[in-house]
């Protein structure tokens, strides 16, 4: 594999992830900004949005750890946020898989749902590519994507600690759950997951040490998986 | 509330980890073997599934008010969630929930 075509398909998965920016630009800022407002210092922020890279459940452990919802709880529902990444990584297996185990270890890292998203889509359209090129396209992706994520999160921090209390930042947590949430609502089985989750949410609202979120969450998985079997059964029998 | 700090980080490292772990999963340890179908299909809906039950309290008794259901944040959350599902824009449904906050609580006494 020449250096040159290497390169040409690192500049093109940065090329084709470029759209994102204006995705994880703001969503970064906005996470420094309320993680500053939830009492994060610089360090703090940044060591998580390092660490974790992972948006949604950043914005979970948040809202747990304010609520001081007890520590297992905060990390098992941040994880469970997660747990969709397990799929990602199943599906670069095919494609990826044949690479050293320190490459498999970094691309790992860098998985998040905009450079797995475009680089799959690139694999699928283009199965010639050879492997050099899928890495090579695959860190192009990380490499527009993470330094905005990372970047953006610690302006916030710092912006944020300038904006006043009386800005109801403290709703600009649930209002970006909401704005992450609705998006993902264009099936059926996706909008019976999310009403059985809230209903289960408020019925069991009584239960201690949030709970009733863990409990709301596996009921609500179960309806999504039971209406998909549901949907595909009647799409069956026309 | 203040955060504390041992537990903070202690959550930060764990889910750094955890999270790692579960993308490192397949790729790194097991390999082309398939995930159950039935696993899969369950996956799918786990996002739909803890965020909503996570947002209904915050929306409803939210902590700021001292858990009284505020008028204003319920407009707001309901904006955003329509700007969200008719738009598909994560953006475009926080700055239309935001305002909308702002211009609530401007407006209602």
């Amino acid at each position: 594999m020449s250096r040159a075509a290497k390169k040409s398909a690192f500049l093109r998965g940065m090329w084709d992830c470029s759209p994102f920016v204006l995705v994880i630009a703001p969503f970064g800022l906005l996470f420094g900004v309320v993680a500053g407002e939830a009492g994060l210092n610089l360090l703090e922020t940044m060591g998580m949005t390092v660490l974790v890279i992972a948006g949604a459940s950043q914005f979970t452990a948040l809202a747990l750890l304010s609520e001081q919802a007890p520590t297992l709880v905060v990390i098992a529902a941040a994880l469970a946020v997660n747990l969709r990444m397990a799929m990602y990584s199943a599906a670069l297996v095919p494609h990826l898989g044949k690479a050293s185990f320190g490459t498999r270890a970094l691309a790992a890292y860098f998985m998040v749902d905009q450079s797995f998203a475009v680089a799959i889509k690139k694999y699928e359209a283009e199965p010639s590519l050879t492997l050099a090129q899928k890495l090579a396209y695959y860190f192009g992706c990380a490499a527009i994507i993470c330094p905005f994520w990372y970047g953006c999160s610690a302006i916030g921090a710092v912006v944020g600690q300038a904006i006043p209390k009386d800005y109801s930042l403290d709703f600009a947590i649930p209002i970006c759950f909401i704005a992450l949430v609705a998006p993902m609502l264009r099936s059926l089985p996706h909008l019976v997951a999310a009403l059985v989750s809230i209903v289960c949410a408020l019925l069991l609202s009584w239960m201690p040490y949030n709970l009733w979120l863990l409990i709301a969450a596996l009921f609500a998985m179960a309806a999504g998986a039971q209406a998909e079997l549901w949907v595909e059964a009647r799409k069956l029998c026309k | 509330m203040q955060i504390d700090t041992t537990t903070l980080w202690i959550v930060i490292v764990s889910l750094g980890l955890g999270t790692y772990l579960i993308r490192f999963s397949f790729l790194g340890i097991v390999g082309d073997r398939e995930i159950p179908e039935w696993v899969q299909r369950h996956l799918r809906y786990v996002a739909v599934a803890v965020l909503p039950a996570l947002i209904t309290p915050l929306v409803i008794w939210p902590p700021a008010t001292g858990g009284e259901p505020d008028p204003a944040r319920l407009v707001a959350a309901l904006v955003a969630f329509a700007v969200g599902v008719r738009f598909s824009s994560v953006i475009g449904a926080v700055v239309a929930g935001m305002s909308t906050l702002y211009l609530m609580q401007y407006l209602l006494p």
